[in-house]
C-alpha cells in the first residue's frame, strides 16, 4: 500500500484547511520559481521521465502532449485549458482536488502553462460543481493577491487564470466540445484535425488537460520524475485517485498506487464487497464508458491502463463501480444507455439516433420483452455507432452494452425465454 | 438529447439588478476582447439565479444584446445546457435527484419515488403549493456519496429514505439543512474513518462541514431560494430561525486557519440579495484590464477561425475598425465610400435587407454605411471589400444585398412620391 509520505493529495478529505496559507504549510508553492527558471524543456523532460499519463480517461502521456504545442509563437497566444468538467458517471475525484486542495491545481497550471508557453489559462468547471467552483475562485484570488500568479508575479512568468463554468452538459468533457462551450456555443465536438494544439480555443494553440493531471505536476517537479516513475507498474506509473462507488461496504475516494489490485483496493479502503468477495457480480473499472468486467476475471486484476485494456475494458478515470449479486445487471447497463441517450449532443446521426435506439432495446431486454435475434441486432448497432461519430461519445455509449453482451448474454437469454414462457402460460390459462 | 422548449407564459421584461450587471461586466472582461460570447453561460446562469431559478425569454434576449450575439445563438445555448430551467421551478427547492447507475445501485429509485409522492407525479411539475419541484438528473459527480440530490448550489449526499424525507421536511419548514453527507462521515472518506492520511501534519481544527467556512461567499441567487422564496419565508414564522441559521453559517469557524479563506467582502456587489458576493467578484480590476490588453493581441493576431465574432468592444466607442480585418479586406477589394453619422442623417433600417441582422447592421454602421442608397451603389470591388471585412465570402452576392437595397430604395421613393 502507498504510504502517506508518497501521497500527493495530502488534503484529499479536507481535514486541513484549503487556504493558501495552509497549502504552503503542506509544501505547495515551494521552489516553484526554480522550475519556472529552468524552463520549458526541463518541465517536459521531467514529465516524460515520470511516465505520467493523462488522468482524464484516455491515458495519453502528458509530457508528450505538452510537447505538441508549437515551439515558437506565430503571434497567436497559447492557452492552457483545464478540463474540470468531471461528469463521467462514477467519477468524483477532481471535485476533491478543487474543494480541498485547489492550490495544487493552480500551481500546476502555472508550471504547465510555462511548459507550453501559455500566459492564459481557463479552468472549465462543470456547472453542478458550485461549491467546488467557489473554492477554486477564492483560491485563485488568493494566489493573485499573493502575487503567485497574475502580471509581474514573483515567479517571473505572467499568468492569468480564469475560472469558467458550464451548465450541465456531459459532452463538454470532450476537449473540443469544451472549447466550443468556452467560446460561448453549444458544446458540440469539432472535427479533428486541426487538433487543439494547433487550433484550439479562439483559433489559438491550446492544450486541454484533466485537473488531476495538472495537479500532480508540481509534486513531480519537486520530487523528480524518477520518484513518480518508481511508483506503480511499468508504463503505468505514479499514484491515482480512485473513486469506488456502488456495492462496497464503504464507498470512498482514495489515492493509491497505480496497478494496485482491484481486490486489495476495495478490501483495504472500502471494507470489501457488500456481502463478501464471493458476492461480487461485476465491476466497471473506469467510469461508465468502459465495458464491465465480470467477477470471474476480477481475481488479481491490476488497476492500470494496460491490464484493463487487455481485459477489453479500461482504467478510464479510475471510477470503480462495484456491483454485487443483487444487481439487476441488465438494468444497470440500461440506465447507462439512458445516460448516453440523454447526453448525446445530437450532432452525428449514428449517435443521436443510435443512443436512443439502443436504450429502448435495452429497456425491453430488462423485462425480456424481445426476440432472441434482437440481441445480435443490438450488438450490430453498437458496432455501427462505435467509431462512426466525431467524438468518442458514440463509442462510450456502445462499449458498456458490448461488455454486457460479451459477459452476460446467458442472463439476457434467460429473461427472454422466461418472458415468452410467461406469455405462453398466460395465453394457455385463458 | 431532449426536447427543451421555452415556457408558454413569459414575463414582460427582464433586467439585471445593478450589482449583477456590474458583475456581468467584470465577467465579460475576463475574456479576450471580441470574445465576449464566452461569458454567455456564466451570465445566463446569473440571470437564472436572479429570476427565481428559471430562465425567461426576455433574459435570453437581454443577454444576447449585452454580448452582441444573435438571439438564436443564445437561445441555442439556453436550450442545449440542461441546467438552464426554461419553466418555473419550485420557489423553495428544485430537487435534482441523480439517477445514474452509481446512484441507482445505492437506492436513488427510492428517492425518486419519494419525489413523485411528496412533490409531484412528474418531473418538472410544480407541487400543489408551488414551493417544490424535482427532476432526475444525470450523474452529478458525487458517486462515492451516492445516492445524492442537489438543491441550489448544495449537494446532500449519503441519503436514505428517512434522511431524504427529513431533508424535504427541513426545506418545507423554511430552514436550510446541513449540506454534504447526511451520514456520519465528513466528505468522501470511508464511513468508519479514513484509511489514509490519518496523521495530519497541520493540527488546525477540523470543521464540522467542509464548506462551513465558505459561508460568507454564499452566492445570493445561487438556488431556488430566490427573492420570491425569501419573501415567502420572510412572511412565514420560521423566517427568524432561518436568518439565524444563515447568520451562524456566515460566521467564520473557530480556528484561525480559515481566516485567509474568506474572500474580501464587497457587500455592494452582492448579486441579488443582501448576502455577500462570491469570491470572484473581488478580482482586482487591474487584472481584468490586463486580460483586456492581452486579449487585444489575441484578436488582432489570433483571429483565424471566423470573423463573425469580430471585435465589438470597438463598436460602442466607434474608435476604429478591426485593423486585421481591414488589411484582409484591402487585399480583396476597394472600400466603399463611407458617411459620417451626421452626413447620413437618419439611418435606413438595414435589417430590412434579408441577410443583415442586428450584429451585421452594427458592423456596417461602423464602416459608415447607413443608407440603402450606399449599398445600392456598390460595385464588385466594394462588395469584395465588405465581404472580406465581414469574412462572409460570397454572401453579399448570394443574398443579393445590392439588388435588395435597390428594390427597397425604389419602394421608398414610391412611398415618398
Amino acid at each position: 500500500m502507498l504510504s502517506d509520505k508518497d501521497r500527493i493529495f495530502t488534503n484529499l478529505y479536507g481535514f486541513e484547511d484549503w487556504s493558501l496559507e495552509a497549502a504552503k504549510k503542506r509544501g505547495q508553492w515551494s521552489d516553484t520559481k526554480t522550475f519556472i527558471d529552468k524552463g520549458r524543456d526541463f518541465v517536459i523532460e521531467q514529465l516524460k521521465a515520470s511516465g505520467l499519463r493523462g488522468r482524464g480517461g484516455a491515458g495519453f502521456p502528458t509530457g508528450l502532449k505538452m510537447s505538441f504545442m508549437p515551439k515558437a509563437t506565430d503571434g497567436r497566444p497559447h492557452y492552457l485549458v483545464v478540463n474540470a468538467d468531471e461528469s463521467e458517471p462514477g467519477t468524483c475525484k477532481d471535485r476533491e482536488i478543487m474543494r480541498h486542495d485547489p492550490q495544487l491545481l493552480i500551481e500546476g497550471c502555472l508550471i504547465s502553462g510555462m511548459a507550453m508557453d501559455a500566459h492564459h489559462c481557463f479552468i472549465y468547471v462543470r456547472g453542478e460543481y458550485m461549491r467546488e467552483r467557489y473554492h477554486l475562485e477564492a483560491a485563485v484570488q488568493q494566489a493573485y493577491d499573493a502575487k503567485l500568479i497574475g502580471k509581474d508575479n514573483v515567479h517571473g512568468w505572467d499568468f492569468d487564470i480564469v475560472v469558467h463554468h458550464g451548465a450541465g452538459a456531459y459532452i463538454c468533457g470532450e476537449e473540443t466540445a469544451l472549447l466550443e462551450s468556452l467560446e460561448g456555443k453549444k458544446g458540440m465536438p469539432r472535427l479533428k484535425p486541426p487538433f487543439p494544439a494547433n487550433m484550439g480555443v479562439y483559433g489559438a494553440p491550446t492544450t486541454v488537460n484533466n485537473v488531476e493531471t495538472i495537479a500532480v505536476v508540481p509534486e513531480i517537479m519537486r520530487r523528480g520524475g524518477s520518484w513518480f516513475a518508481n511508483l506503480g507498474r511499468p508504463n503505468n506509473t505514479g499514484t491515482k485517485l480512485f473513486c469506488i462507488s456502488g456495492h462496497v461496504e464503504e464507498p470512498c475516494t482514495v489515492e493509491e498506487e497505480m496497478g494496485i489490485t482491484f481486490r486489495e483496493l476495495i478490501e483495504k479502503h472500502c471494507g470489501g464487497v457488500r456481502g463478501g468477495w464471493d458476492n461480487l457480480l461485476a465491476v466497471i473499472p473506469g467510469g461508465s464508458s468502459v465495458p464491465l468486467i465480470p467477477h470471474w476475471e476480477c481475481d488479481d486484476l491490476f488497476m492500470d491502463f494496460d491490464t484493463l485494456r487487455d481485459k477489453k475494458s479500461g482504467l478510464g478515470t479510475a471510477a470503480v463501480i462495484v456491483m454485487d449479486k443483487s444487481t439487476d445487471i441488465v438494468k444497470a447497463i440500461a440506465r447507462l444507455a439512458h445516460f448516453y441517450k440523454h447526453e448525446s449532443c445530437g450532432q452525428c446521426t449514428p449517435c443521436r439516433e443510435g443512443t436512443g435506439w439502443m436504450w429502448r432495446v435495452m429497456e425491453r431486454l430488462v423485462e425480456g420483452r424481445a426476440q432472441m435475434r434482437e440481441i445480435d441486432a443490438l450488438y450490430q448497432v453498437t458496432k455501427q455507432v462505435e467509431g462512426h461519430t466525431i467524438c468518442a461519445l458514440g463509442d462510450a455509449a456502445a462499449w458498456p452494452i458490448q461488455g454486457l453482451l460479451r459477459h452476460f448474454r446467458p442472463e439476457i437469454e434467460r429473461r427472454i425465454t422466461a418472458y415468452h414462457q410467461g406469455q405462453a402460460v398466460a395465453v394457455a390459462a385463458e | 438529447m431532449a426536447v427543451r422548449r421555452l415556457a408558454d407564459e413569459q414575463p414582460e421584461s427582464f433586467s439585471f439588478t445593478p450589482d449583477n450587471l456590474a458583475w456581468a461586466k467584470r465577467k465579460i472582461a475576463d475574456y479576450p476582447v471580441g470574445r465576449q460570447a464566452s461569458a454567455v453561460i456564466p451570465i445566463l446562469w446569473r440571470a437564472q439565479e436572479q429570476h427565481a431559478g428559471w430562465l425567461p425569454e426576455p433574459a435570453i434576449r437581454l443577454v444576447a444584446d449585452m454580448l452582441e450575439m444573435p438571439y438564436i445563438r443564445v437561445l441555442e445555448v439556453a436550450t442545449f445546457y440542461t441546467m438552464f430551467q426554461l419553466k418555473p421551478v419550485g420557489t423553495v427547492a428544485h430537487v435534482n435527484v441523480c439517477g445514474t447507475t452509481p446512484c441507482m445501485l445505492r437506492g436513488s429509485e427510492e428517492l425518486i419515488a419519494i419525489c413523485k409522492k411528496r412533490i409531484a407525479a412528474h418531473a418538472f411539475e410544480l407541487s400543489a403549493d408551488g414551493r417544490f419541484s424535482w427532476e432526475e438528473v444525470e450523474c452529478a459527480g458525487a458517486c462515492v456519496n451516492a445516492p445524492m440530490v442537489q438543491i441550489g448550489s448544495e449537494t446532500y449526499e449519503d441519503l436514505t429514505v428517512d434522511s431524504f424525507n427529513a431533508l424535504l421536511d427541513t426545506f418545507a419548514s423554511g430552514a436550510r439543512p446541513k449540506p454534504g453527507p447526511q451520514s456520519a462521515r465528513r466528505v468522501s472518506e470511508p464511513l468508519s474513518g479514513a484509511t489514509t492520511l490519518k496523521a495530519p501534519a497541520d493540527t488546525s481544527p477540523r470543521h464540522e462541514s467542509g464548506d462551513e467556512h465558505l459561508g460568507t461567499e454564499k452566492n445570493a441567487g445561487e438556488d431556488p431560494a430566490t427573492p420570491a422564496a425569501k419573501e415567502e419565508q420572510a412572511a412565514s414564522p420560521d423566517s427568524s430561525d432561518r436568518s439565524e441559521a444563515e447568520a451562524s453559517r456566515s460566521e467564520p469557524p473557530a480556528g484561525g486557519a480559515s481566516a485567509t479563506a474568506e474572500p474580501p467582502a464587497e457587500s455592494d456587489t452582492a448579486p441579488t440579495g443582501g448576502q455577500e458576493a462570491p469570491p470572484q467578484e473581488a478580482k482586482p480590476e487591474a487584472a481584468s484590464a490586463d486580460d483586456g490588453a492581452n486579449a487585444a493581441e489575441a484578436t488582432a493576431e489570433g483571429d483565424v477561425d471566423d470573423g463573425t465574432e469580430a471585435p465589438s468592444q470597438d463598436v460602442d466607442e466607434n474608435a476604429g475598425l478591426d485593423t486585421a480585418a481591414v488589411e484582409r479586406a484591402d487585399a480583396s477589394g476597394a472600400r466603399p465610400p463611407a458617411l459620417t453619422p451626421e452626413e447620413a442623417g437618419e439611418p435606413d433600417d438595414l435589417q430590412k435587407i434579408s441577410g443583415i441582422g442586428r450584429v451585421l447592421e452594427k458592423r456596417l454602421h461602423q464602416l459608415g454605411i447607413y443608407k440603402f442608397s450606399q449599398i445600392a451603389a456598390w460595385d464588385q470591388p466594394h462588395k469584395d471589400w465588405v465581404s472580406g471585412y465581414l469574412t462572409f465570402k460570397g454572401r453579399i452576392d448570394r443574398e443579393r444585398w445590392v439588388e435588395q437595397a435597390r428594390a427597397l430604395l425604389d419602394g421608398k421613393q414610391d412611398d415618398a412620391s
